[in-house]
């Protein structure tokens, strides 16, 4: 297998034209301009090769895409390149930069040389790539001490800070500031200007927009392709999002289990794509195809659409909460929202981090006290905190399905338990593994053995073990990758249909709400701007931060 | 955004309010554990008066002298308040073995104690901290194996055994340090504390080892220490990040362990024959000298509650994070 791998990718790849000729072929320049010229890249682990031989180079100023889903090798690729492989990793190939070339595997010396001023790696997620204690300025401070030959004083040291800083749009108290005391676009935009103090040739970044929010995510991007430009960067973007790609990158590269599928100039691989994985991609990204429409139709099977679940609904709402607001101390992040759930209806709450949607949920389920307002269940009023709740009533299915289940017990035993809370016997066990599409065999895996969809599906079969009559999914996709985020809601509006199930779902992504929901909710600072029906109000929003929103989840890039 | 001037200036407002609080919380209890060691008079087995005379005469003058030096016809409340009174002003009593007051006897031995404790603490972080520091970063090499290894012996062995055993080693084979005693203060003082200080920063050393080291290997899994090496800082520089990342368990332990200190410097001060608060307690003990024992357990449990109090506002200091969320309080 591996073999196989190591002699078909060179071939496919220069089937597909090599790496320079698309540099040469393409760009604005010809090869010798071409600034960053990765050859025969290969990454071998522990048990063989886990990347097969690429070659790609990137002319200055431009971007190249790196696309493909989580376990695709891409991040490891990054890694390679930045030479922060993992213990148990090592990489051959040649990086040939217009200041120096770098034969893989390298010396500790000569990266530290290279780290930094000639290639620089921006993380995933802005919520940890900066440390917690220091301030923004010294993180900034200490990147352009690593560089600086000669010892800076205190006044230049500050004044290059602020220099950073206004290049990302940041004003210069930011550097007095402390990460948690910013919101995740401008933490992302102060480890840009960390990574970027130095002025390196090359900057690698590692799916920097997908902790964001839809609004910022373009943002980010933007800035740093505007950064890219004056200063003459290549920049390689490694990605999941095909969608985010578009209008942003000149060439993508398509990479699956290792090998580069399919290579070429972004918008035909993107309107044309050769390879069937390619497609797969496109039609799982939820922002390049609209499938509002057809979802609970083609799921359901039995022809429950969305009028018919709002008629269903017509003997009364599962869910009343009129006039919630909540306060934390002196901070109000609700003022006076009403949420309704019908029976059967899949209702979406959208909004940004901050916007209120996951404390309103919380309150539903009890797990806040809400400072004022009724929330009533099935025509009863329920007093605020879980003790008035039963299981029955309502279950959440939490974001992150690695830290909702317990690792040191099997996927068996944690449904069991829920069974066992339900009165149910332990023999519907297989029932329930069915019911989510797992096999009957995973009730002896543990939560480590499984991947993020799966575990995922486990949550979902735990929520479901009590038969409750409200499903509240709070993020509940959006860790996992594109197209099994397509499975997640596939599978969820089939069980609404099939259960008859009332789904709350929270989400900060249009496109996955589009998707699912029947109405839809959008929240702003506490408030509801818009609701009504899903398909009126993604397609005609008419408050201007739904059409921000909308705006901003279409992924496509504004004119430069 | 919460870094305006005003922001500032009300952070720090509703942090000097925290500060009061936490004070006052330890003054509270002080002022619990104050009953439980007062109540030891009483607690303690046998005739109060007995106890109090020691081996002295009991004649019918020496008992009225005896109740009424501890107010003993006083209702039990009212000696407490009296008891409380002379303690705050630092008059604890007479001790009955010593025939001199107790703060004379603890005031004369205080300063060994504290030297040895100081020294020993010292000793510890200056050795621990880097050589766990170091054996995170080079996780396995030979600089791993050997703090792990000396981990291991510094935990497991007790300390009078250490302490014998470098008595043997370097002033009875290799006579380079002194056999006992305190020596005749300042430099030689210190001279003579040097093993005794040693033998009780191995146990201490090795729990600040073993807190640094696995503080350090979670901190240099974060992605602000990649992030910090794919800008390119020097290894050094990534690794003070992440060791300011780590301060706050590694705080924690060494509070810890510096109250356990406080224990330790019994077993080590009878070993090398040191006169301090440690002998000193163990004497008191078995003399029954209660007055001696009272403050000395409100000595140490001052100690505990200020090293307490002291590592709650390192923690301060140290993580933004939670002086944010206790201003917010």
């Amino acid at each position: 297998m591996t073999e196989t791998r190591m002699t078909n990718v060179p071939a496919s790849g220069a089937g597909l034209g090599s790496g320079s000729s698309i540099g040469s072929g393409t760009g604005p320049g010809i090869d010798s301009t071409a600034q960053v010229a990765v050859t025969g890249l290969t990454i071998d682990g522990p048990a063989g090769v886990v990347v097969a031989p690429f070659d790609f180079s990137i002319a200055p100023g431009e971007t190249l895409a790196l696309i493909g889903e989580s376990g695709s090798g891409k991040t490891l690729s990054a890694k390679a390149i930045a030479g922060l492989l993992p213990a148990g990793f090592s990489a051959r190939g040649s990086i040939a930069l217009s200041s120096a070339t770098i034969e893989l595997p390298s010396t500790d010396a000569v990266w530290r040389a290279t780290r930094g001023r000639r290639i620089s790696l921006l993380l995933q997620d802005p919520f940890t790539s900066l440390s917690p204690v220091h301030r923004c300025g010294t993180q900034i401070g200490m990147t352009i001490d690593a560089a600086s030959a000669t010892r800076l004083s205190r006044e230049e040291r500050t004044a290059r800070i602020t220099q950073s800083l206004a290049e990302v749009n940041l004003p210069a108290e930011v550097a007095r500031a402390y990460p948690h005391e910013l919101s995740g676009g401008m933490r992302q935009r102060v480890a840009i200007a960390a990574a970027l103090a130095t002025d390196p040739e090359l900057l690698i970044a590692d799916e920097p927009t997908t902790a964001l929010d839809a609004s910022n995510q373009g943002e980010i991007l933007d800035l740093l392709r505007g950064l890219q430009e004056k200063r003459g960067m290549a920049a390689l973007l490694i990605s999941h999002d095909l969608g985010m790609v578009r209008g942003r990158a000149e060439h993508v590269l398509v990479m699956r289990h290792g090998e580069i599928v399919e290579r070429g100039v972004t918008s035909s691989v993107l309107n044309a794509p050769s390879h069937p994985y390619t497609r797969a991609l496109i039609e799982a990204d939820p922002s390049l195809t609209d499938r509002s429409a057809g979802v609970v139709r083609t799921a359901s099977g039995v022809g429950v659409t969305p009028a018919a679940a709002n008629a269903d609904s017509a003997t009364g709402d599962l869910v009343v909460a009129t006039d919630i607001t909540k306060s934390f101390g002196d901070k109000t992040v609700l003022h006076g929202v009403s949420v309704t759930v019908g029976r059967g209806e899949t209702v979406g709450i959208v909004g940004e981090s901050g916007s209120g949607k996951t404390t309103i949920a919380r309150c539903i389920a009890g797990l806040e006290h809400e400072t004022s307002g009724v929330i009533e269940f099935d025509g009863v009023a329920l007093a605020t905190g879980r003790a008035s709740r039963t299981p029955k009533q309502m279950q959440i299915v939490f974001q992150d399905p690695y830290s909702s289940l317990n690792p040191m017990i099997s996927v068996g035993r944690s449904l069991k338990l829920a069974l066992r809370v339900a009165g149910r016997p332990a023999s519907d066990l297989n029932g329930l593994l069915q019911l989510v599409e797992l096999p009957t065999d995973f009730a002896s895996k543990r939560p480590a053995e499984l991947s993020g969809g799966q575990r995922q599906r486990v949550a979902i079969a735990r929520a479901l073990a009590v038969q409750p009559q409200l499903l509240i999914c709070d993020e509940s996709v959006s860790a996992l990758d594109v197209s099994v985020q397509k499975q997640i809601l596939d599978l969820l509006s089939k069980l609404r249909v099939e259960l008859g199930l009332s789904i709350l779902f929270i989400s900060h992504d249009l496109a996955v709400v589009r998707q699912l929901a029947d109405r839809v909710y959008v929240l702003r600072h506490g408030e509801v701007v818009e609701s009504g029906p899903c398909h009126d109000v993604l397609n005609a929003p008419t408050h201007p931060y739904t059409q921000a929103l909308v705006a901003a989840s279409i992924h496509e890039a504004p004119t430069h | 955004m919460t870094i305006t001037p005003i922001a500032r200036a009300s952070q720090a407002r509703s942090l000097g309010r925290m500060l009061v609080v936490r004070v006052l919380g330890t003054i509270g209890i002080l002022l619990v554990l104050s009953i439980i060691v007062f109540s030891m008079l009483h607690l303690a087995p046998g005739d109060i008066v007995k106890n109090l005379l020691g081996n002295r005469a009991s004649s019918p003058e020496a008992i009225a002298a005896i109740r009424a030096q501890y107010n003993l016809d006083q209702p039990l409340y009212m000696q407490y308040l009296i008891w409380l009174g002379n303690a705050l002003t630092g008059d604890f009593g007479q001790s009955i073995r010593l025939q001199d007051s107790v703060s004379n006897v603890i005031g004369s031995r205080l300063g060994i104690t504290a030297a040895l404790s100081g020294l020993a603490f010292l000793l510890a972080l200056v050795v621990a901290v880097p050589l766990g520091v170091q054996s995170a970063v080079r996780s396995g090499s030979w600089i791993d194996r050997f703090a792990t290894g000396f981990g291991i012996v510094g935990l497991s062995a007790p300390t009078f055994a250490v302490g014998l055993l470098l008595l043997y080693v370097f002033a009875f084979y290799v006579p380079i340090f002194p056999v006992y005693g305190a020596g005749d203060g300042g430099l030689d003082t210190l001279w003579h504390l040097v093993l005794p200080a040693i033998t009780l920063a191995l146990g201490l050393g090795a729990i600040i080892l073993k807190l640094t080291r696995t503080a350090m290997l979670r901190e240099l899994e974060t992605d602000y220490v990649t992030f910090g090496r794919a800008r390119g800082l020097p290894d050094r520089q990534v690794h003070l990040i992440a060791l300011r990342n780590a301060a706050i368990p590694i705080v924690t332990g060494a509070s810890l362990v510096l109250t356990f200190l406080v224990g330790g410097t019994v077993l080590a001060e009878t070993t090398f024959a040191l006169p301090g608060l440690g002998t000193l307690l163990q004497g008191s003990v078995l003399f029954k000298d209660i007055a001696v024992v009272q403050a000395l357990t409100l000595l140490v449990a001052v100690t505990i509650a200020i090293i307490a109090l002291l590592a709650d506002l390192a923690y301060i200091f140290l993580d933004p994070r939670i002086r944010a969320k206790e201003s917010a309080q």
